[in-house]
């Protein structure tokens, strides 16, 4: 059973503001049944645009509700501009903090708003509608995906699904969704060339391969791997398989086969020789 | 408050007589059975008539039997030793709807070279015995399907299966670890090579479990070390644990026709009370053949978590095959390959009863869960207006 706090618990069984608002200003509505949760969210409003109510319906877990029910009562009594500086980490503060794999939950909450004033503005899209599909189990675009790396500061594929839910099903989009994450991050520019990369020759004896994979490593992958909190120590290199050992945050993490392909495999083939395969030893 | 405890696929409480044979060998008979000492000796024998009460609930020779940890270690040898014992053949055949101590083994071995079919179910949960004969292959080293399904309680009909495999050469192994207690077992008649069956799910403690292995079948132990267990699991044995299972296997023997006659009655009066109760309900596997403890049953438009929160505040534990109680985004693996609409799996809960449950228990969830999926649905934007055609068909 997840941690939650006792003041989700309280919105959960006691949720403020459900229902309907028959002559609502505006209406936004996110998420579907296929998906797990949704959130159909009701603002009325005064001539200044202040919201003088806010209903929501729900469908989803605990937190889900929790989170629509916070969001009501943050944005009541705001305007409009106001309510839209709440952010989805506010929601989540002000229930005291949400299991981290629950946080799409309050990004539900926030996207909900957004699509109301969508609505109200007479816009034909929320803005989570834009982009490209990226993960299609969920219907989460690339620019949800980019929006949610930047606001909540996310630097792993698995906060990614936390936040998003891409990522959370068949697993087919991991690998972009690592590529997202990486040009996000400015890892791809970051990784500058080495100095022996343009001379490399056609075919490296085994001590040449042992020593570019080695630097390559130490100084460009490692260091950013630690970055995150993560770390990655060379065990062997055995003909064109390189052995690994992962180490920190990266050897717990759910996506390390992702991080191992996607950045560790595809800098070494662009840094040493393009068959490289890199391999995991526990 | 008083828990009402309706998740015994779970894990079920120790019966009070299991626990009161186990206490001596936690304090004063806490010698090794190993020991050459009268005193270790001693317990060994205790020992020997644990193997043998356990040989008796599955209807096999004390020498078939091989104590270990749980379920899941009792699968993941089966299926290991299978296959190290026919180096030759690569392929490998289960369920979709397999418990992830069998699913999770073969997908290991898909990535490490071996071949897998994966046999689906239909919308009861039911296996299609001719999708099984089309998938033996010469190289199919083992078939391993579960006895009875876990979540929806769906009982495969293990000894046609067996009788199909053995035909064509391949090993069988099937994990029968909701099937101890609640269905006879006997081995005898049954041509399978290797069951799992483990304590926890038949009122003994949890860490402990059996593995049944055919004599003459070969066996390619996962633990090594010591000469426990005749070599086939090295490390001291948890005595107390298989102490407690040898009387828990007694004691479900004594109990089968309990189980199938008042539990299941218990078990049919909740679920035809929670459909007569609440509508747009349905039960996951409804005419299946299932096991007397088990209703799976989905309410539409409100969500598997929340129920579950709900029903906590009454002191009622059940389970949920939606995604939001599990690590996973996606419901249930099994109601998915059921076919189970989104708009279900989503609200499924399955309860899971005992021989400890009581009339009055399920008078109160048959008092409480209809007030709480009314309330869920007045906050769901999903809930289906008088004469409106459901929202989602899915
Ligand atoms: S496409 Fe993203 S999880 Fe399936």
């Amino acid at each position: 059973m997840w941690e939650y706090t006792d003041k989700v618990r309280e919105h959960f069984i006691n949720p403020r503001n459900v229902g309907e608002i028959p002559d609502a200003d505006c209406v936004g509505e996110v998420g579907s049944l296929a998906c797990g949760d949704a959130l159909k969210l009701f603002l009325k409003l005064d001539e200044n645009e202040r919201i003088v109510d806010a209903k929501f319906q729900t469908f989803g877990c605990a937190s889900a509700i929790a989170s629509s029910s916070a969001l009501t009562e943050m944005i009541k009594g705001k305007t409009v501009d106001e309510a839209l500086e709440v952010s989805n980490q506010d929601i989540a503060q002000f229930l005291g903090g949400l299991p981290k794999e629950k946080m799409h939950c309050s990004v539900m909450g926030k996207e909900a708003l957004e699509a109301a004033v969508a609505n109200l503005r007479g816009l034909p899209v929320a803005p989570h509608e834009e982009g490209e599909v990226v993960c299609e189990c969920f219907g989460v675009t690339d620019q949800t995906i980019r929006r949610a790396i930047a606001e909540n500061n996310l630097s792993t594929v698995e906060e990614i699904t936390d936040f998003t839910k891409a990522g959370g099903g068949c697993g087919k989009c991991l690998d972009r969704l690592a590529d997202i994450l990486a040009e996000a991050k400015g890892q791809k520019k970051e990784l500058k060339p080495l100095e022996i990369a343009p001379a490399k020759p056609a075919g490296l004896t085994n001590m040449q391969r042992m020593k570019l994979v080695s630097k390559t490593i130490e100084e460009e992958i490692a260091p950013s791997l630690q970055k995150d909190g993560g770390d990655i120590e060379l065990v062997d290199v055995d003909g064109k398989t390189v052995l690994v050992k992962l180490r920190g945050a990266c050897s717990s993490c759910k996506s390390s086969q992702v991080t191992l392909k996607q950045f560790v495999e595809k800098r070494l083939r662009e840094a040493v020789e393009q068959d490289i395969t890199v391999q995991e030893v526990r | 408050m008083a828990v009402i405890y309706l998740d015994n696929n779970a894990t079920t409480r120790v019966d009070p007589a299991v626990l009161e044979e186990m206490l001596p060998f936690f304090s004063e008979r806490y010698g090794n059975p190993s020991s050459m000492h009268a005193f270790g000796g001693s317990v060994g024998r205790e020992l020997s008539q644990a193997r043998e009460r356990v040989a008796q609930a599955l209807g096999c020779a004390p020498g078939e039997v091989v104590f270990n940890a749980c379920g899941t270690e009792g699968d993941n040898t089966a299926i290991r030793s299978a296959l190290a014992s026919q180096p030759e053949k690569r392929h490998i055949i289960t369920t979709r709807v397999e418990h992830p101590a069998v699913l999770n083994v073969v997908k290991h071995l898909e990535r490490k070279g071996y071949e897998a079919t994966y046999l689906g179910v239909d919308h009861e949960g039911m296996l299609d015995l001719d999708e099984l004969r089309d998938s033996l292959r010469p190289d199919t080293a083992l078939v391993s399907v579960m006895w009875a399904n876990n979540e929806t309680g769906a009982v495969f009909p293990i000894h046609e299966i067996a009788r199909i495999a053995k035909e064509r050469g391949a090993l069988v192994h099937t994990d029968a670890v909701q099937v101890l207690g609640k269905i006879p077992i006997d081995l005898k008649t049954l041509p399978v090579d290797f069951l799992a069956v483990s304590g926890h799910k038949v009122h003994a403690p949890k860490g402990v479990g059996a593995l049944f292995v055919r004599k003459g079948v070969q066996y390619r132990p996962f633990m090594l070390g010591g000469h426990q267990e005749h070599g086939r699991r090295a490390g001291t044995e948890n005595t107390t644990g298989i102490i407690g299972l040898g009387k828990a296997c007694e004691i479900a023997q004594a109990n089968i026709a309990h189980e199938n006659s008042a539990v299941k009655a218990l078990r049919d009066r909740l679920e035809a009370g929670l459909l007569a109760a609440i509508p747009e309900a349905r039960v996951n596997g409804s005419t299946a053949s299932r096991l007397p403890n088990t209703t799976n049953i989905s309410f539409q438009y409100v969500e598997g978590e929340a129920i579950l929160l709900m029903m906590d505040a009454f002191g009622i534990c059940a389970s949920s095959g939606s995604a939001c109680t599990s690590g996973s985004l996606e419901p249930s693996h099994v109601l998915r390959a059921m076919g189970v609409p989104f708009t279900y799996a989503h609200g499924s809960i399955r309860f899971s009863l005992s021989r400890f449950n009581t009339d009055a228990e399920v008078d109160t969830v048959l008092a409480e869960l209809p007030k709480i999926i009314a309330r869920l649905r007045e906050i769901s934007p999903f809930k289906r207006q008088e004469g409106e055609a459901p929202a989602c068909t899915c």
